[in-house]
């Protein structure tokens, strides 16, 4: 490729160690100011405030249960996404059907969903007499408990079917032959040798699926009903404090308490995961040579398929979707002209979707520039492999941690310090927090894959260490930059919790719709419906678009 | 007991014809080689003997049992991968007696049987060892041992040596030939490596291009191949291009190109046929002086390279034909670039052979 100006100019640049190591600390510093920090700092100042709700055992008492609850929904979730998700992920890997292509990009749609859109969705599709109760005469699933888990179930589902159809092909399936030769029969060769082999791929997704359910906050609100977990708790906290039921302090103090021991408890959890996961083994001393071959090729083995179709239909995909029949059917009445006409209630949705997409932008950029240092550093273990492992387990804090907790520490760390912020500034600063990890273990991830050779053979043929990015590792990488920046985008056009934790005045299109369901704004379910209709298609043309622009030309 | 046969087998992968119409014998106890280029579908073949993907066409028995249906883990075999294959998390012991277990011996035959193959190869000492622990030698005969320890009378080997430094493969091949002969096991090894295959095989067959070319001893293959490419492909031949001019009593005078005639045996060639002859360079003998009669041509010497034990004559024939001659380096008078020389072959050891209707490049292509 032809060198521009600015190319060459780089190149100089990048030759300049002092600059260089400018460039590495800048990443580093900023990712210590901004987003491991803050949060911290946050809850140690008004850690003082804690004492109120000791002195109120009843709230104390709901905290804890509302924070009990986060973790027994989590782990339930997890474990049956773990259930359902493998035979999916087995499904779409290992199938031959042409339609599995079909299947494998179904199996993302609730990725784009934005949450609050898909909570209403699911809400719709199992509560409303209009949904799957109507079969049922009646509401089949009313909001609570019940409704929580099968939502958190829909969302973090294509989590683990993400991962588990990556590590499924890169398995080398040289070792389940060798079984095979060896005398197990399938279903000894997958409990023997191909679990055990892809331990870290499924452990990963357990924690991907565990942490999106601890953390999500928008959706939850709206099929929660009298339930309450951490983020709901959260939540709740502040309307309350809003309508002046509980004093500031008593507010301060709950969220203070809620946070530190969702942050607490999380970040403990996942520490001892990532310890004992190793040590962790499956049981494979016994074998049970009759039962084992039994399991391997009756009907059972050969109806998994079917089933798992059949959740995947019922559970996964049609809840996501089922929002999309009152937006239709809203087209054909005066709420689609009200709301082109943007009267009413929907001036204020269009200013929110407008502020939503405007954020995720700069959102996203911002990651790119600060978070492709980091990638870089902990991929090319440029601080030492223990360092760099340090900083790797320290990026993915945000991810575990509940993201209304965090926007909770992070609101009080920015206003308590720095008042004077505008507050535009304060969501940019919590969706950074939040979407970070996203995108730099997407980009350190790819950079890893590559071998150090290829960049070495690039420098022993006279490039610069910018030319060895933009010659090498850009080409290389492009793919995992790009699906890396669309989850930044995405999530945080989705994201709700941190949002309404440090928002008071700007109102992005999740917050709109979480208030049209919980009619603080009187909305129509036309309304409601034709909003997360919007929100879903404008996300999908973003996609649509984002995905034909970086449209991976060959393999390499 | 097990000799394998393949009857009539045909595999495709899409649009590509694997393994086409093959059909083939291997007896009871009999170590036998699956050589050829690579893409030639000797693997293919040997994954079908073991079940691990099924035929489009045809038959496959193993002993007297029709085994199409049959899954691989009952078809009592023993597969040695190319990349080994050990499983990364477990070590040597769990390897090598993961047959046993999930055959469902007893805890204590399963042991015995752990100790006993562990020993065969020599690494008992190593039993604790984790894959990544061993060296490529070292794995290569926990494989083995793995292979060997569920007690399976049929061991397959695609490629095994592959992944090894010259001087372990060589050590190595004869230790697994050893061990299939003295456990009585019929072995099915592939390998693109014809010295290997000569090595260590009572029987060899070359395949290309998904068919099988020819099947015979290491011997039988060398001193009378049955077509062009095995000539080729099986240690070295040279080839001429030429006309049968006469026929008598086994016997072809040949015209080369140029107008060089000589002599071949020969007991298929029809007047008039266009032919390839193939001799080894290692048959023809070089002297200064005159020609003799029809059996030598003039040549000068264009290059000379020393190999060690051989010294390996490249020589412009008198009809712009090169050639290649091979000498023992201890034995005879060298020669020097430029000499004129003249190059003498005995006629029983050259094969005529019908000049391929592709041409002779594509013949010998092993691409």
């Amino acid at each position: 490729m032809p060198k521009t100006k600015i190319a060459e100019a780089l190149d100089k640049l990048s030759s300049n160690k002092a600059l260089k190591y400018g460039v590495y600390s800048a990443g580093i510093a900023v990712f210590f100011a901004l987003i491991l920090l803050p949060p911290i700092l946050g809850i140690i100042t008004k850690w003082n405030t804690i004492q109120q709700i000791f002195s109120q055992p009843s709230l104390m008492a709901r905290a804890l249960n509302a924070i009990r609850n986060s973790f027994t929904v989590a782990l339930l979730v997890a474990v049956i996404d773990i259930v359902a998700g493998i035979p999916m992920a087995w499904l779409i890997s290992r199938g031959k059907s042409r339609w599995l292509n079909v299947l494998d990009t179904l199996s993302d749609i609730p990725f784009i969903v934005p949450t609050t859109a898909l909570g209403y969705s699911v809400l719709l599709f199992w509560s409303s007499p209009g949904g799957i109760s109507a079969l049922f005469g009646g509401s089949l699933i009313s909001p609570g408990w019940l409704l929580v888990i099968l939502l958190h179930f829909t969302f973090s589902y294509p989590v683990v079917v993400r991962v588990m159809v990556g590590a499924l092909l890169d398995y080398k399936m040289e070792y389940e032959r060798a079984s095979r030769t060896l005398g197990a029969p399938p279903f000894t060769v997958v409990r023997t040798v191909t679990f055990p082999i892809l331990k870290p791929s499924l452990i990963a997704a357990f924690i991907l699926a565990f942490a999106r359910s601890i953390s999500e906050t928008g959706a939850t609100i709206m099929v929660a009903g009298l339930f309450e977990n951490g983020s709901v708790f959260i939540q709740d906290m502040k309307t309350e404090f809003s309508n002046g039921i509980i004093s500031q302090a008593t507010y301060e103090g709950s969220i203070v308490f809620a946070s530190f021991i969702l942050i607490a408890v999380s970040s403990t959890i996942f520490a001892l995961i990532r310890i004992l996961g190793p040590r962790l083994k499956f049981p494979m001393k016994k074998v049970w040579p009759v039962t084992e071959r039994k399991l391997s090729y009756t009907r059972a083995a050969s109806s998994r398929n079917g089933v798992t179709l059949v959740v995947f239909l019922v559970v996964v995909l049609a809840p996501s979707l089922f929002v999309a029949f009152p937006a239709f059917e809203a087209i054909f009445t005066n709420t689609f002209s009200e709301a082109l006409a943007g009267s009413g209630v929907w001036a204020e949705f269009w200013q929110g979707l407008t502020l939503s997409y405007v954020l995720a932008s700069v959102v996203t950029v911002t990651n790119i520039v600060i978070g492709l240092p980091t990638a870089i550093l902990i991929a090319r273990k440029k601080i030492g492999s223990s360092l760099s492992a340090i900083l790797d387990v320290l990026v993915n804090i945000p991810l575990v941690v509940p993201s209304i907790a965090l926007g909770v520490s992070l609101g009080i760390f920015w206003k308590e310090n720095f008042a004077f912020m505008p507050e535009m500034l304060l969501l940019i600063f919590a969706h950074i927090a939040i979407t970070y990890p996203y995108f730099v273990r997407a980009v350190s991830a790819a950079v890893e894959r590559i071998s150090v050779d290829l960049e070495e053979a690039s420098r022993t043929l006279g490039a610069k260490p910018s030319g060895v990015f933009r010659t090498i590792i850009f080409p290389l990488t492009k793919y995992s930059l790009f699906s890396g920046a669309i989850m930044v985008f995405t999530r945080s056009v989705s994201e709700t919790g941190a949002t309404l934790a440090v928002v008071t005045t700007l109102r992005t299109a999740p917050v709109v719709l979480v208030d049209w369901v919980k009619h603080i704004v009187p909305a129509t379910p036309l309304d409601i419906g034709l909003g997360s209709g919007f929100l879903i298609l404008f996300s999908f043309i973003i996609l649509l678009v984002l995905r034909l622009m970086v449209k991976e030309k060959g393999t390499y | 007991m097990p000799d394998v046969r393949i009857v009539n087998v045909t595999k495709k992968f899409g649009k590509i014809i694997a393994v086409d119409n093959v059909s083939l014998t291997v007896r009871d106890k009999e170590y036998f080689s699956l050589l050829g280029p690579s893409g030639c579908g000797k693997t293919t073949l040997l994954r079908l003997v073991a079940g691990l993907i099924s035929p489009d066409k045809g038959e496959i028995y193993i002993g007297d049992k029709l085994v199409n249906d049959v899954p691989p883990e009952d078809r009592d075999i023993g597969f040695v991968f190319q990349t080994f294959a050990l499983f990364p998390h477990m070590n040597s012991w769990d390897n090598v007696t993961y047959g046993p277990k999930v055959k469902g011996f007893d805890m204590k035959k399963a042991a015995t049987i752990g100790h006993e193959v562990l020993e065969m190869v020599k690494l008992h000492e190593r039993l604790d060892a984790f894959p990544n622990e061993l060296s490529g030698g070292m794995m290569q005969r926990i494989a083995a041992a793995r292979a060997l320890a569920a007690g399976a009378k049929l061991l397959l080997l695609d490629e095994p040596l592959g992944q090894l430094d010259a001087k372990v493969r060589n050590e190595i091949r004869y230790e697994i030939r050893k061990m299939a002969k003295d456990l009585g096991l019929t072995a099915i090894h592939v390998t693109h490596d014809q010295s290997e295959a000569m090595a260590i095989s009572d029987r060899i067959a070359v395949m290309k291009k998904g068919k099988i070319l020819q099947v015979g001893t290491p011997n039988e293959l060398y001193m009378d191949p049955e077509n062009v490419f095995v000539a080729y492909f099986i240690g070295e031949s040279n080839f001429l291009e030429g006309y049968v001019l006469n026929t008598k009593a086994n016997r072809a005078i040949i015209e080369l190109r140029g107008g060089v005639k000589i002599v071949a045996s020969d007991k298929n060639a029809r007047n008039g046929e266009r032919i390839v002859l193939a001799i080894r360079p290692e048959t023809l003998t070089l002297e200064k002086g005159v020609k003799k009669g029809s059996d030598s041509i003039f040549g000068k010497i264009e290059r000379v390279t020393f190999e060690g034990s051989n010294i390996r004559y490249e020589v412009r024939l008198e009809n712009e034909d090169l050639i290649i001659v091979v000498k023992p380096s201890m034995i005879g008078e060298w020669f020097n670039i430029g000499e004129q020389v003249i190059i003498s072959f005995p006629f029983e050891k050259a094969h005529v052979f019908k000049y391929p209707e592709a041409g002779l490049k594509e013949a010998i292509a092993v691409e």
